[in-house]
């Protein structure tokens, strides 16, 4: 079995260029659901306001101009294949293009440096960086840029086994309705079912990856999204809260065996500038 | 129809908008997010001057993208207000009528509105592109250290924001969720 030798270089590379990518484009499948959405809203200020959204993408597609000016804290997920070596350091090469990547396509700098002593770093680095080793030579990289007006609003909950869908319906429900307004709806769920109390909220945050027009690949589960979607969409806070049918846009679960004794979920919530970009090297 | 706002907004014109009017506004606000509403309250506790008049002004709720060349301002859309809670009463009680951002506001904040008359604006959160189409200038007037958070004077053209809580504590987010499922119950929609 051969190694494939990687340079750091080409990940601070491709980095780069997904932090800007994404920032100032959204993807085909935001797009198309959203603009769905709008076809389907009934009530006068939600169609008009889901008018602007589009508006708005379309501007940032036309000047290359971010779409919402949190530009997040960079999320960065990589797939490293078993056969690679990397030369160099990884963590410094993410962290490096995401320098790069907020300076260059005039970004904003949103991270600092302790949660309690808050300055900020000034180059919107560290990047969350989350690693997987997986079969194959090659390194996936994808870059999400994550807003806090909708992470604040997130939630885990250490559910009893006895509490069942049921409990997991509600449980999601309530978080999306007692963040009303303040995550900027229409806004993406991802559901993160099992696993531990990190690993629940680690598979909401790995959902949300997930392009909202496919459902999760087992049935039983794409059944409960498309539930956890109507339920959502009949709670009428519509976007930006101002009543509506359009709450939410999708709603993409993860799910991970758990412990006889569990039901952790956790409820990681986006907005509509739903982003992520991915480049495989 | 919407209604156009001109700065200064006295607190007699604040008294006149209810929760649910679309407007438009033009003149100066002022930018102030988490760390620079912090020092303005330090300010307001030491009895110091604040940066700007505060008096009969409004304030966004931004941390704008850099300008890139040529242009006033980046992507400028409202960040989430409710982690200004705790200042806001503060600053409204220093004479400021007009906030802008977008969420919930907590029941102290409310208070001092209904008190000394100002008003929450509501702009679409997510559409910093758009909204920065509004800005015609923007420059640092204070704490530039804070970078994204520098307190900033916007001069402004035709800003769209809608009331979401007027003067008398009514509140479009309760008003209008419960009119859309009130038609939805009734079939009409």
């Amino acid at each position: 079995m051969s190694v494939r030798e990687i340079n750091s270089a080409l990940i601070t590379e491709a980095v780069k260029k997904l932090c800007i990518e994404a920032n100032c484009h959204l993807s085909c499948d935001i797009k198309d659901c959203i603009k769905a959405s709008y076809e389907k809203e009934d009530w006068p200020q939600a169609k008009e306001i889901l008018e602007r959204i589009i508006e708005n993408y379309e501007i940032s597609d036309r000047r290359n101009q971010p779409v919402c000016q949190d530009t997040g804290v960079a999320c960065v997920f990589l797939n490293i294949g078993q056969d690679v070596h990397i030369v160099g350091n990884v963590s410094d090469a993410v962290n490096e293009g995401v320098r790069l990547g907020y300076s260059e396509g005039y970004l904003r700098k949103s991270v600092v440096r302790d949660p309690l002593n808050r300055v900020n770093t000034g180059d919107n680095t560290p990047a969350m960086i989350y690693y997987d080793i997986v079969p194959g030579d090659k390194i996936e990289i994808t870059v999400a840029p994550k807003g806090f007006g909708s992470e604040n609003m997130s939630k885990i909950a250490m559910l009893r086994p006895s509490d069942g869908i049921e409990g997991v319906v509600d449980f999601v429900c309530k978080t999306v309705e007692e963040a009303g307004p303040n995550p900027c709806p229409p806004i993406v769920v991802g559901v993160g079912i099992g696993g531990t109390f990190d690993k629940a909220a680690y598979l909401a945050k790995k959902a949300l990856l997930r392009p909202v027009d496919v459902s999760n690949d087992d049935p039983f589960y794409a059944d409960l999204e498309s539930r956890l979607l109507e339920k959502i969409n009949s709670l009428g806070i519509g976007p930006q809260g101002f009543g509506g049918r359009t709450t939410a846009l999708a709603v993409n679960i993860e799910r991970f065996p758990t412990h006889i004794a569990g039901l952790p979920v956790a409820v990681n919530i986006n907005c509509h500038v739903t982003r992520h970009k991915t480049e495989v090297i | 129809m919407e209604i156009k706002i001109q700065t200064p907004l006295t607190v007699t014109d604040a008294r006149e908008l209810k929760a649910g009017d679309s407007c438009l506004i033009s003149g100066v606000i002022y930018t102030a997010r988490d760390a620079a509403h912090k020092r303005l309250c330090e300010l307001v506790e030491k009895g110091e001057e604040l940066p700007f008049d505060i008096n009969d002004s409004i304030i966004y709720f931004v941390g704008p993208t850099p300008a890139k060349p040529g242009e006033a301002i980046g992507s400028s859309g409202p960040t989430t207000s409710y982690r200004m809670d705790a200042y806001s009463p503060t600053l409204i009680r220093q004479g400021l009528t007009g906030m802008i951002g977008k969420g919930k506001r907590g029941p102290e904040v409310v208070s001092a509105m209904k008190e000394h008359g100002a008003v929450y604006f509501g702009a679409i959160g997510g559409c910093g592109a758009l909204l920065s189409n509004c800005i015609k200038k923007a420059e640092i007037v204070a704490y530039e250290d804070l970078g994204a958070e520098a307190i900033r004077r916007l001069e402004v053209v035709d800003f769209p924001a809608i009331v979401v809580i007027d003067s008398y504590g009514n509140n479009l987010y309760e008003t209008g969720r419960a009119a859309y499922l009130e038609k939805l119950k009734n079939g009409k929609i």
